[in-house]
């Protein structure tokens, strides 16, 4: 195994620290009685993390694996139940209300769904200038002007476009949108919920790149959450696979796509279609039997082994942590020696 | 079945001429599928691939006469020889969920969520076959059984909302396969899945064409579905057919700019590639369309001509079409 840094590693600029991460949430069902107590729902269940300054960590997983709990957590827009984020050298999980919003201005998010972030009543300049207006109310009206010029031009967007609202625009452009008004603070880390899985082959290329540039640009740091394993492959420098909550397998890029470890990972991978006919039909896909357990009462154990081909009893007693596979590897799977 | 490579069929199952879609809107008319011409034969498979808003799901509508009450459709669909364009609601039931059957994206909201889904699956049996109420509850458990429902006879008791994404889809997918439909026309039927139960769907998918020899219209946006199931592939854009041909010639010779933009724009599991290739700009508004070829204005290769004139879908050596003044007339 030729070990390999990425840049990111090599400048070693911690950024975030994320120490055994927990979100659970409280979950009543609609029937119970006022005294009853809920159940927890374990979104995020231990997740420790890393991220360097300039790179970009990609989050893959399916539905329901904690990938945008995670992200929201990071920020914390939701509450943490357990663990620690530590943003250069500050406990971010024990700040009030006003010293959290004051690392916001360099922790910014964009989300998902490109029309329904964006507020349908204001401008494109006034949502692009919120961020400013909260953070600087010292700028006076024209610099305000200008620095949201500046970044409309560096977005892609057409300065004659500042006085239109969202619902003109089509699904690629509001996403750019999204991504002026992330950017307009500076932030040193976005963290993006899955920004071009609601978009068009061709528009994602476009927005995809466009967040490559702006990123060696700025040397930002990206959170890059998406389902899509391809894209995550295109934009990341390092990649988390998550499942049910738990990391299943965190790597170097190049390390995780040319040599899987974890099963999860390879069936995930294996389900991927590739558009090249002959390479999809001559595949053989790892069908991963049965479907995701409920986080609400998670296997015990490996959370994998309910469906995981090679599950024995130890499974079902220890709970495999993320430990080095390799220098840039790490891999949560007890029976790793065994399945190779 | 061999992969055909002949684009007419001797004795196409469903022949497609002309097929046009509008709509009336209060803008005026929005023409969504324009001109579409194709042929399927029994067994084969036929990827219809565009980007939101091509018109490749209108064109699963207006086959199935399901198009909005302000659709209009003009052109001839002949399946089995029979226009089923023309048909009236009555006769065109019987070849429904029969002859012809759908599966929808969204398996989260084509499900009646108030009636169990055994009762949802016997119904299509005791309307089109005039089972009796036993055999067809013996019938959708073993179809059940057929598209790997774990514990089929229990879940015949259960509602909708019990199941998981993909169970939803098998359920459709059993319940469009029922009768034992020639042609299954799916609309996206992954799209809204995870990839591990998309590979299961796909699969399944794989194994009914091969068993039961389905013609199956895949509708999709993604070629890496694409790739792996059909024989046939016809790209949409803005409404009109860019290029049709065998998968092969499609994903490894695409002769129209626009098929090649797309496929450059995947970012790919099998490469690496730093810079993705963009197709600039954005599509079309139907509602305005150019009166030269409709992807002129994202096209690198664009001159004059292609502004004012709409390239007609050429036929070349190979049987592979293309709707390109570029490619037609061999510019550099």
């Amino acid at each position: 195994m030729t070990i390999e840094h990425t840049v990111a590693e090599q400048n070693n600029n911690v950024l975030m620290t994320v120490k055994d991460l927990k979100v659970h949430f409280n979950i009543k069902s609609d029937n119970a009685w006022p005294w009853e107590k809920g159940q927890a729902l374990k979104a995020v269940d231990g997740v420790n993390l890393t991220i360097y300054e300039g790179e970009t960590l990609g989050v893959v997983g399916e539905s329901g694996c904690g990938k945008s709990t995670l992200a929201r957590a990071l920020l914390r827009l939701v509450p943490i139940t357990e663990g620690n984020v530590v943003w250069l050298g500050q406990d971010l999980t024990g700040l009030d209300k006003k010293q959290m919003r004051d690392k916001r201005q360099e922790l910014q998010m964009i989300f998902q769904d490109p029309l329904a972030s964006l507020d349908p009543r204001m401008t494109v300049g006034d949502i692009i200038a919120e961020p400013l207006k909260t953070f600087k109310p010292e700028l006076s009206k024209e610099d305000v002007k200008n620095e949201v010029r500046q970044i409309m031009n560096r977005v892609g967007l057409l300065p004659n476009v500042i006085n239109r609202y969202p619902h003109e625009f089509s699904g690629g452009q509001c996403q750019r949108i999204g991504i002026a008004r992330a950017l307009i603070l500076k932030p040193k880390l976005i963290v993006c919920d899955e920004p071009v899985s609601a978009l068009d082959v061709s528009i994602q290329a476009q927005v995809v790149n466009l967040l490559k540039e702006l990123q060696e640009e700025m040397n930002l740091s990206l959170v890059f959450i998406a389902h899509d394993l391809s894209v995550v492959k295109h934009i990341s420098d390092r990649v988390l696979v998550m499942y049910l909550g738990n990391p299943v397998e965190l790597a170097s890029k190049k390390s995780l796509y040319d040599n899987p470890q974890h099963p999860y990972t390879k069936a995930l991978m294996s389900a991927v279609p590739v558009p090249d006919p002959k390479i999809e039909r001559g595949k053989t896909i790892q069908l991963l039997a049965g479907d995701l357990p409920s986080p609400i009462n998670p296997p015990s154990g490996c959370v994998f082994r309910t469906r995981c081909p090679h599950a024995n009893e130890t499974c079902s007693t220890e709970k495999p942590l993320l430990s080095a596979f390799s220098d840039v590897h790490q891999v949560a799977c007890s029976r790793l020696a065994d399945i190779k | 079945m061999s992969l055909a490579t002949e684009l007419h069929t001797a004795e196409p199952l469903l022949e497609v001429d002309n097929l046009q879609v509008k709509f009336a809107t209060p803008d005026g008319f929005v023409t969504a599928v324009n001109n579409l011409n194709f042929a399927l034969a029994q067994g084969e498979t036929l990827g219809i691939v565009g980007e939101s808003g091509s018109g490749k799901s209108q064109t699963a509508f207006a086959l199935m006469g399901l198009l909005a009450n302000n659709g209009i459709i003009e052109g001839e669909a002949r399946f089995e020889g029979r226009n089923i364009l023309s048909l009236n609601e009555k006769a065109m039931n019987r070849i429904r969920s029969k002859d012809i059957a759908m599966i929808f994206q969204d398996p989260m909201t084509s499900l009646n969520p108030y009636m169990k889904v055994g009762k949802q699956l016997m119904e299509v049996l005791m309307l089109h076959k005039g089972m009796s109420k036993a055999d067809a509850f013996e019938a959708s458990v073993h179809m059940l059984d057929a598209v790997k429902m774990p514990e089929a006879r229990k879940r015949m008791n259960m509602y909708p909302h019990e199941f998981s994404g993909g169970m939803r889809q098998r359920v459709m997918i059993a319940m469009a396969l029922l009768c034992q439909p020639k042609l299954l026309i799916a609309d996206e039927p992954t799209t809204a899945l995870d990839v591990t139960v998309q590979a299961q769907i796909l699969t399944l998918l794989n194994e009914l064409k091969d068993d039961f020899n389905t013609s199956i219209i895949m509708i999709t946006h993604d070629l890496g579905v694409v790739a792996g199931l059909c024989d046939k592939v016809l790209v949409m854009y803005a409404g009109r057919t860019m290029e049709y041909g065998s998968a092969e010639d499609v994903f490894y010779r695409p002769t129209h700019p626009y098929t090649q933009g797309l496929l450059n724009a995947i970012p790919r599991l099998d490469n690496e590639g730093s810079v993705l290739a963009t197709i600039p700009g954005n599509p079309p508004n139907l509602l305005n369309l150019p009166s030269g070829c409709p992807f002129e204005a994202r096209c690198e290769f664009a001159k004059e001509r292609c502004v004012n004139i709409a390239p007609s879908l050429e036929t070349f050596a190979s049987g592979q079409m293309s709707a390109c003044h570029k490619t037609t007339e061999g510019w550099a």
